[in-house]
């Protein structure tokens, strides 16, 4: 079985080609808001450094958000184009997923944190658990402050990580048994993607092309102007 | 053998993979070589976006995301397609609404580099140039073209493939966008230009005058003003028939674009006339079109209506014959949501 999987929903875009012998190959490229222009190129250099042919592709992992969303969108269309040619089936995991695996080894509780500007996070919380992470809440959207409370009430030694955390770093630092993982750790990668994304393989959770949604996590502004407008 | 193969690198029989996601249509379609078209699939958003008055960007950027799939499925398999395979894929790169438009290209450039096949880059205002001659191939050039929609209002002068000049275009609104603000003014919901067009069959377009900005002068537009005029006639006569003040407004705008079309015509020794864009579904424009060319012995190229407002066939089209100039697009091509109309013979 070999697993692409596809990263743009942060400032990065990465993308990993794998299997059952772990990742094979995998690039990574931080040029901002250039998500379109970067991602095919990548697509292709990954697999050629795999040495492996785009048809020998048996599943395509996508991170599903939340995040940037023109950034987003642009993995999400070329993974469903992809899994629709190849007719193969999608596994989708969530940007915040993705953050806390590299950093599963720790006992603490992990805060896996992506700025969602408009000073807000997106956050969600983990444990180690056998053989990888899981979570133990929804995917939140908070102000930093918020978040700060949450975790202050908690009392529990925690690991944050993200770029949103590092963005908002004067909100936590002044936490006690709370530390911020270093900037190495800051985005999603694919490595993580496809690997999360062989676990799920195994079990044969996956998706048809046209039923994997991005996940949002904010409605557009028109729809949330829409619905508080005077008189409803 | 080898020699003919290496001049004809694009054989005859080319199957193109069109996709178009510049605005709110999600459209894919598979045309052969530049004009015979296997399929053409629209999914169009209006529904989605009526009640906001207006295209919202955010919201038709996860339209495409979700429809786009589906619709090239669909264009694949109602074309006759078993091996899911074409032999070009073709996208709008811009002008339009960027978010909207890198859904498109992301998902053209994968499914070329998937199907290794060429990825063409196409601009969306030559897409709806090529819109009639998809239907009338044996169109006999030069032409002067029409384009008029909620986005763009443009003369082009069109001489040769890829060979075109812009002669003149709106210094404010669209043509389209005058349409929907002055129905949204008058209470006939969105989209704006169909309401006008069917309500204005009941009016009388002469029992009221409004401005015709910069008839006389050169090839640009204006209608901005016009607009104002009629929101400024409503507010002095309340009273007024809603039917009389469409049919009146839809006069004027059509009064300005045809004058300036003909005289491109005749100025230029154009052969023909050429509709292009949503507005070009205007019963009143067709029919003053056809009435202009009649008279002045020149033959009228009006796309059907499907042809007129965003589809993916046109993009297809387009792509053809961009690959014969240029060849394939790099796959580090982005989205351009300012991209202009530029002649490739400047
Ligand atoms: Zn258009």
């Amino acid at each position: 079985m070999l697993i692409i999987g596809i990263d743009t929903a942060t400032m990065q875009v990465s993308v990993a080609v794998g299997g059952h012998e772990g990742v094979l190959a995998s690039t990574q490229s931080s040029r901002g808001r250039q998500h379109a222009e970067v991602l095919t190129p990548s697509i292709e250099f990954a697999c050629k450094q795999a040495r492996i042919e785009l048809s020998e592709i048996s599943v395509v992992a996508v991170d599903l958000g939340p995040g940037l969303f023109t950034g987003l969108r642009v993995g999400v269309a070329a993974a469903k184009a992809m899994a629709y040619a190849l007719d193969v089936p999608m596994i989708g995991v969530p940007s915040l997923d993705l953050l806390a695996f590299p950093v599963r080894f720790t006992p603490r509780l992990i805060v896996a944190t992506i700025d969602a500007r408009r000073s807000e996070l997106f956050y969600a919380f983990y444990r180690q658990v056998p053989g990888g992470i899981q979570r133990i809440s929804d995917h939140q959207v908070g102000s930093p402050d918020d978040l700060a409370s949450e975790l202050m009430a908690s009392g529990e030694e925690c690991l944050l990580v993200g770029d949103g955390a590092i963005r908002y770093s004067e909100v936590f630092e002044g936490l006690k048994k709370c530390e911020i993982a270093e900037e190495g750790f800051a985005y999603p990668n694919a490595t993580s993607l496809v690997m999360l994304a062989h676990a799920q393989a195994l079990r044969e959770q996956w998706v048809k092309p046209w039923d994997l949604q991005p996940l949002y996590l904010r409605k557009p502004d028109a729809e949330i102007n829409w619905a508080t407008r005077p008189g409803v | 053998m080898t020699t003919e193969e290496n001049s004809q690198p694009y054989p005859a029989g080319m199957r193109i993979l069109g996709i178009e996601t510049s605005c709110d249509e999600t459209a894919a379609a598979v045309v052969v070589d530049g004009h015979h078209v296997l399929s053409s699939v629209v999914s169009s958003q209006i529904d989605i976006h009526a009640r906001y008055g207006g295209v919202v960007p955010e919201i038709a950027s996860r339209a495409h995301v979700e429809l786009l799939t589906p619709v090239i499925a669909r264009s694949l398999i109602e074309a006759g397609i078993q091996d899911d395979h074409v032999d070009a894929v073709a996208a709008t790169v811009g002008p339009g609404l960027i978010g909207a438009l890198l859904v498109g290209v992301s998902a053209a450039k994968t499914l070329a580099l998937v199907w290794d096949v060429p990825f063409i880059a196409v601009n969306h205002l030559e897409a709806h140039l090529y819109a009639a001659l998809l239907e009338d191939p044996e169109i006999e050039l030069p032409v002067v073209v029409l384009l008029v929609s909620g986005g763009h209002t443009l003369l082009v002068l069109m001489e040769g493939h890829g060979n075109y000049r812009v002669l003149g275009s709106t210094i404010d609104d669209a043509a389209g966008e005058a349409f929907d603000k002055v129905a949204r003014y008058l209470g006939l919901g969105y989209p704006g230009g169909p309401a006008i067009d069917a309500i204005s069959m009941e009016g009388d377009p002469q029992s009221m005058q409004f401005p015709r900005a910069m008839l006389n002068e050169g090839y640009d537009f204006s209608f901005s003003g016009l607009k104002t005029s009629v929101v400024n006639y409503v507010r002095r006569n309340p009273e007024v028939h809603t039917a009389d003040v469409a049919a009146a407004f839809q006069e004027a705008v059509v009064d300005v674009l045809v004058t300036k079309a003909r005289r491109a015509a005749r100025d230029h020794g154009a052969k023909g006339l050429c509709l292009a864009g949503g507005v070009a579904a205007n019963s009143l424009l067709r029919e003053r079109l056809l009435d202009a060319c009649v008279a002045d012995g020149l033959r009228a190229f009006l796309p059907s209506r499907a042809m007129c407002t965003d589809n993916a066939a046109m993009v297809a089209a387009a792509g053809w014959y961009r690959l014969q100039s240029d060849g394939p697009s790099p796959l580090d091509t982005g989205a351009d949501p300012n991209l202009r109309l530029v002649s490739t013979l400047s």
